[in-house]
């Protein structure tokens, strides 16, 4: 049985039973085929039992926990069960030696941008941001690194506008509290890749504390954002681009609040469908000549890092060719 | 003692098993880097280490392979069940490898290959090999310590391989 995520949505309890997990909520007590779950991701207010985190450690299910806004807070990451004392020998050798960290995050990068290019041309812009790849490869600090980045991101945001329908202009790139509907739906889906990725990394042997890009200890799983670098342009912003274009999230999707604009309730579900859908969905892969899904690229993209730590390939980002 | 195998023998049955399968994932297991579908491998020297067991009959499961240890007389047999003999090679060097270790411990056994699905057994004995065996430990251990996997070499069996994504990605 492939295993599948599973996304709690509605308030509600999650207890366990001898073998069995029970979710219990306002339409009523329902078993849950843990066999058949991957990670759990909660937007809702849900009680958990310490015997359910019991038996999902056993399992290793990863929950990842997001507050009302839907932001990412934080995960239940069990004791790990696949560990590499070499590989995480590796990994820290590529944190310490200047060069070798440089060059991963510069990496990072290179996909990120490359990705966001895509996406602009998809939408039926002619941008290239040459002058920022080549800039970036002559670049001798992290800082400089993430200069580049932001800088590229902010031209990227800017071209968005050119397409977006009016009422859902992006303007600029508000982070928290997100000032407007783009700004709210890109942070949303951010925040769900960011803990994708999170459970990916719980599946390899990499650790997902030491990072390249971003500062370990930054976020506790700062591996996840070097990662993200490479999935938020052809995940969240492709997403959020459909949805609104597509007119499947309209303005009624959102409310105000103090913290800002947000999604509502309806507005999350789609959104989440969206998310689910878009992640099940294969694609071709040109070197393993089968057809994966996107969610499985994140694992992927997690062997070409494992590779390159360890002196088999060198890590060559994820440019989407779809 | 010097002869205690634990100290001599670091190598696990699974690691010459995969020795003659494929080096690179002989490598990357030996590193702790397993797929998902390898992770439950037990170690079987971690299991030898319980001297206690010897004389009982008793079944281990080694993965999706199981061990039986019966004791008969003066001779042990060690049962090994697989699946089917397109790793058979690597599937005797196994065996094999588990008679010597029982011989470093002065312990004289005999290996049964049981094919159910294929009806058939097959008798495994050690003399004769044990230079075969220790060429392989050396190669073993030769792999494990190299800095980076040795490069993967497509062939038939990577398809069916739990390494095939980090492998061919
Ligand atoms: S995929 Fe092929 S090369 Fe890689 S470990 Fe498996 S058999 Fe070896």
């Amino acid at each position: 049985m492939r295993r599948r995520p599973l996304t709690l949505l509605s308030d509600g309890t999650l207890s366990r039973r001898e073998n069995t997990l029970y979710f219990e909520n306002a339409q009523g007590k329902r078993p849950l085929a843990v066999e058949g779950i991957y990670d759990i991701y909660i937007y809702g207010h849900v009680n958990i039992t310490s015997q359910s985190l019991h038996f999902l450690a056993q399992k290793g299910i990863a929950v990842h926990f997001f507050n009302h806004y839907g932001y990412y807070d934080g995960s239940f990451y069990p004791r790990e069960s696949l560990n590499s004392g070499d590989l995480l020998i590796k990994q820290a050798k590529h944190y310490l030696d200047r060069e070798k960290r440089l060059k991963l995050a510069k990496l990072f990068v290179v996909g990120g941008v490359k990705n966001m290019e895509k996406n602009l041309k998809k939408w039926g812009m002619k941008v290239s941001f040459n002058e920022f790849l080549n800039e970036l490869e002559a670049v001798e600090k992290i800082s400089e690194v993430m200069n580049v980045e932001a800088r590229v991101r902010q031209e990227y945001y800017a071209s968005w506008d050119e397409t977006l329908p009016e009422d859902f202009k992006i303007v600029k790139r508000t982070r928290r509290p997100p000032q407007n509907e783009i700004n709210a739906l890109i942070s949303f889906l951010n925040s769900r890749i960011y803990a994708t990725i999170v459970s990916e990394l719980y599946n390899t042997q990499l650790s997902p504390t030491i990072s390249y890009l971003h500062e370990p200890g930054e976020r506790r799983f700062s591996l996840a954002l070097d990662l993200s670098e490479i999935f938020k342009p052809i995940i969240a912003d492709r997403i959020t681009n459909r949805l609104v274009k597509q007119g499947i999230i309209k303005k009624e999707h959102f409310r105000n609040d103090l913290n800002g604009v947000l999604l509502n309730d309806k507005g999350k579900k789609i959104v989440l469908k969206a998310f689910n859908e878009e992640m099940q969905k294969s694609v071709r892969h040109p070197r393993l000549k089968k057809n994966v899904t996107k969610q499985r690229l994140i694992r992927l993209e997690a062997y070409k890092l494992i590779k390159h730590l360890v002196g088999t390939q060198e890590y060559n980002p994820l440019v989407a060719w779809f | 003692m010097e002869t205690y195998p634990e100290n001599v023998l670091l190598i696990r049955g699974t690691e010459i098993n995969y020795l003659f399968i494929c080096p690179t994932k002989l490598w990357y297991f030996s590193k702790g880097i397993t797929m998902e579908q390898e992770s439950e491998y037990v170690d079987l020297g971690k299991f030898l280490h319980e001297r206690s067991y010897f004389g009982e009959e008793k079944e281990v499961q080694i993965g999706s392979i199981k061990i039986d240890f019966i004791k008969r007389g003066n001779t042990i047999e060690v049962h090994e069940v697989k699946k089917g003999k397109s790793m058979e090679k690597a599937h005797e060097m196994q065996a094999l490898y588990y008679l010597y270790y029982l011989k470093v411990l002065g312990i004289r056994a005999k290996a049964i290959l049981n094919y159910p699905k294929l009806r058939e057994t097959k008798e495994i004995i050690l003399d004769g090999h044990e230079e075969e065996v220790e060429e392989a430990i050396n190669e073993a251990e030769r792999i494990k310590s190299l800095s980076a996997p040795p490069s993967p070499v497509k062939s038939r069996k990577c398809k069916k391989c739990a390494y095939y994504d980090l492998c061919w990605v």
